[in-house]
């Protein structure tokens, strides 16, 4: 009897794995469906509504100046940094968008942790899927070489997102901003917050995020110049984009440097961290850095009581489209991932590949954008 | 004196069919075929050889600590530090080729070095404090070996060993399409089984297991084959260690975070009894490839990892259960 209910219960399991089943591989090609089981279903709430009239015009202007027919069909696997990220949930959904709008099939996979370990389990699952490119946010610049150098063995493109991975397991690099036109910002801001001198310290992810670390270094690059010769950097934090070790590690600053003047924390979930922390405690310590207006509102504003005055970030919805646009002109041809390569990115325009700091090769979005009081209400609504 | 009539005796029960088939095994390998029809049911990328080594090699490579996490069960003790092993070994691999400029050979051994020695510390402190629980101890010396690794590397990762072919081949090198490191699980697998059910060794660490007291009046010397058994822990973690760094080409002091409950989780579906004395090392190596493929089938099919999470949870429970709803039917028929 009880053994019974252990088989029902076993076949059960079995029931619900091939029920989810159904749900992730029915989203083929069809740019009106939703965008299944692979998204956090409470984000999509708005994207599709505008996709459902989009995608109409846009493969009608698309024949023309390209053959897309080329991708229509192919399966292209965008792999995150972690589960449970609501900037890779965005990036995730304007990959979507981009695919469905080109008439791809679209895979998204969010490892349970931040590390290589899973991202090179889900890279091997992949490349059995046969999919024909994969997108990836790195956890780590070099780990990830000998799988994806597999992958591309195997015929996949494959191209790094937000997170680059190093030049010979890449074909290409979707960067968001310039890294230098993102540390001049973010130092501008610290400059700017402390009154031109004084103590500030960074509050980063993991200290193996590669575009962490590019943007630290063109900081402290910049900081060279004697025009900031009077602001100090006193450390570089780790919250390993955890809420919690984010929330101890803002503390542990603010206890070790009493006359700190500044936080900077060039990660969404550092500044939320350190916005929750600062403002519990009234601390007068600012903040500023990258992060998501919506998660962001709350803090950002004029006066004591909020901690944040303004910040900095680009459209994560529109690096995964650009991204998806990109992995599309890899499959079909269009560009090699070699420097002058130009492509269109259906909404965004015409993009042209340029060379990148780590001598491979990338292409740029575009400045960052300043959140501040004036626009985040309207922000905080988008992304 | 009178002489008692001798008598035969022998810890063996008598065989028979039923409570043959009614082993745990069956019932495992029951759903570890059920596990691969779904799988391959559900996705046509599922039955090819070459994708079904390469799935392998993912979960095998954190298996080597499984091998040896069920001696320690079966002396109903537990190490959770394993994963911190791997992490200071490798580090120390890492270190000792980058920094010291040793030789990759040469490397490899410092590494299994120190995953033994780590082991074997955790063994001493427990054979010398025979009070503390060993979930402590090995809890304590969890975060201590993380620790000493991050103080070697701090925030940075050690690396440069794709370039090492012959080094990289340990995770990536295959015979036909059979992967190096399959067939050295396969040998490993084979010698601790076989050490486990077939030597005096093993045997006594199931009377260690079962009444350590008794074990202990019955001759055996208990705490040294506790150390024994922990210092193998370390070992085998070490040996876990060296695949994935062959695997990553690179390491950092947060590798592996995690392994030791997913080595502990085989183990237990594998029906080794976690008090000690009860398993079987064939349960143990059905349950590894059940998680794993279980885990490859659902990643083919792009379940999400959270859910991933919950079916095998779900799946735990119900190994854990199983086992003890069968004495009780028996008391009543008894």
């Amino acid at each position: 009897m009880k053994k019974l209910i252990s088989i029902l219960l076993i076949l059960s399991l079995f029931g619900a794995a091939v029920a989810c089943d159904g749900g992730t591989t029915s989203t083929t090609a069809a740019p009106t469906e939703a965008p299944s089981a692979t998204e956090a279903p409470a984000e999509e709430t708005e994207a599709p509504v505008e996709e459902t009239e989009a995608p109409a015009e846009e493969t009608e202007a698309e024949e023309e100046p390209e053959a897309e027919g080329g991708v229509e069909g192919k399966t292209f696997a965008l792999l995150v940094k972690s589960a449970g990220n609501p900037y890779n949930e965005k990036e995730a959904e304007g990959f979507t968008k981009a695919v469905e709008e080109f008439g791809g099939e679209v895979i998204v996979r969010q490892p349970e942790k931040a590390t290589a370990e899973d991202q090179i389990t889900m890279i091997g699952e992949l490349v059995a899927q046969r999919v024909d490119a994969i997108a990836v946010a790195g956890n780590d610049f070099d780990a990830l070489q000998p799988a994806l150098t597999q992958a591309m063995d195997a015929g996949i493109k494959v191209l790094s997102l937000d997170s680059a991975v190093n030049p010979e397991s890449r074909a290409v690099h979707v960067n968001q901003a310039g890294t230098e036109l993102i540390g001049q910002a973010l130092v501008d801001a610290v400059f700017d917050l402390t009154g031109g001198e004084g103590q500030f310290a960074i509050l980063s992810a993991t200290s193996q995020a590669s575009n962490q670390n590019a943007w630290i270094a063109s900081m402290n690059a910049i900081l060279e110049d004697e025009q900031y010769a009077d602001i100090e950097m006193v450390e570089v934090a780790y919250g390993d984009d955890e809420y919690q070790k984010s929330v101890d590690q803002t503390q542990a600053l603010l206890k070790n440097y009493p006359d700190l003047k500044v936080i900077c924390a060039p990660t969404t979930v550092g500044m939320m961290a350190a916005g929750k922390v600062l403002k519990d405690e009234g601390s007068a310590v600012k903040l500023t850095g990258l992060g998501l207006p919506s998660e962001m509102a709350e803090y950002i504003g004029e006066g004591d009581e909020f901690p944040c005055p303004y910040m900095y970030l680009w459209n994560p919805i529109d690096i995964g489209y650009l991204a998806g646009y990109t992995a599309a002109a890899l499959v079909d041809g269009t560009i090699t991932g070699a420097v002058d390569d130009t492509f269109t990115a259906g909404d965004l325009g015409e993009y042209t590949i340029v060379e990148a700091g780590d001598e491979g090769t990338e292409v740029i979005l575009g400045p960052p954008f300043r959140f501040d009081p004036s626009n985040i209400e309207e922000w905080k609504e988008v992304y | 004196m009178n002489q008692p009539e001798l008598r035969k005796i022998s810890a063996d029960t008598p065989f028979s069919l039923k409570t043959f088939f009614l082993k745990w095994e069956w019932f495992l390998l029951l759903i570890f075929i059920g596990i691969n029809v779904m799988n391959s049911l559900i996705s046509p990328y599922y039955l090819s050889v070459n994708g079904l080594f390469t799935a392998t090699n993912s979960f095998l490579e954190k298996a080597f600590i499984a091998l040896s996490m069920v001696f320690v069960l079966i002396i109903g003790e537990i190490d959770i530090s394993v994963a911190s092993i791997v992490a200071l070994s490798s580090v120390v691999m890492a270190e000792s080729y980058n920094k010291l400029g040793l030789p990759m050979g040469l490397a490899l051994v410092v590494c299994l070095l120190v995953g033994s020695l780590c082991g074997f510390l955790n063994g001493l402190i427990l054979t010398r404090f025979r009070e503390l629980a060993p979930m402590i101890v090995t809890l304590g010396t969890q975060i201590l070996y993380r620790g000493i690794a991050l103080i070697i590397l701090g925030d940075q990762a050690s690396g440069g060993f794709t370039s090492i072919k012959w080094y990289s081949n340990f995770y990536w090198g295959k015979i036909g399409p059979v992967p190096y490191m399959f067939i050295a699980f396969a040998v490993l697998a084979v010698i601790m089984g076989f050490i486990l059910h077939k030597t005096t060794f093993g045997k006594r660490l199931y009377a260690i297991g079962s009444n350590r007291v008794a074990a202990k009046y019955a001759g055996i010397r208990v705490e040294r084959s506790r150390l024994v058994v922990y210092t193998l822990s370390g070992l085998f973690s070490a040996i876990t260690a060296i695949f994935l760094v062959a695997r990553m080409g690179s390491t950092r002091p947060n590798v592996a975070i995690g392994y030791e409950l997913d080595v502990i989780s085989m183990c237990v579906l594998g029906g080794i009894l976690t008090d000690g004395g009860k398993g079987n090392f064939v349960g143990a190596v059905i349950s590894i490839f059940t998680i794993g493929l279980l885990r490859y089938g659902l990643g083919l099919i792009n379940v999400q990892s959270q859910l991933m999470m919950v079916i095998i949870g779900a799946l735990l429970i119900i190994a854990v259960m199983a086992p003890h709803l069968k004495p009780k039917r028996r008391l009543k028929s008894d």
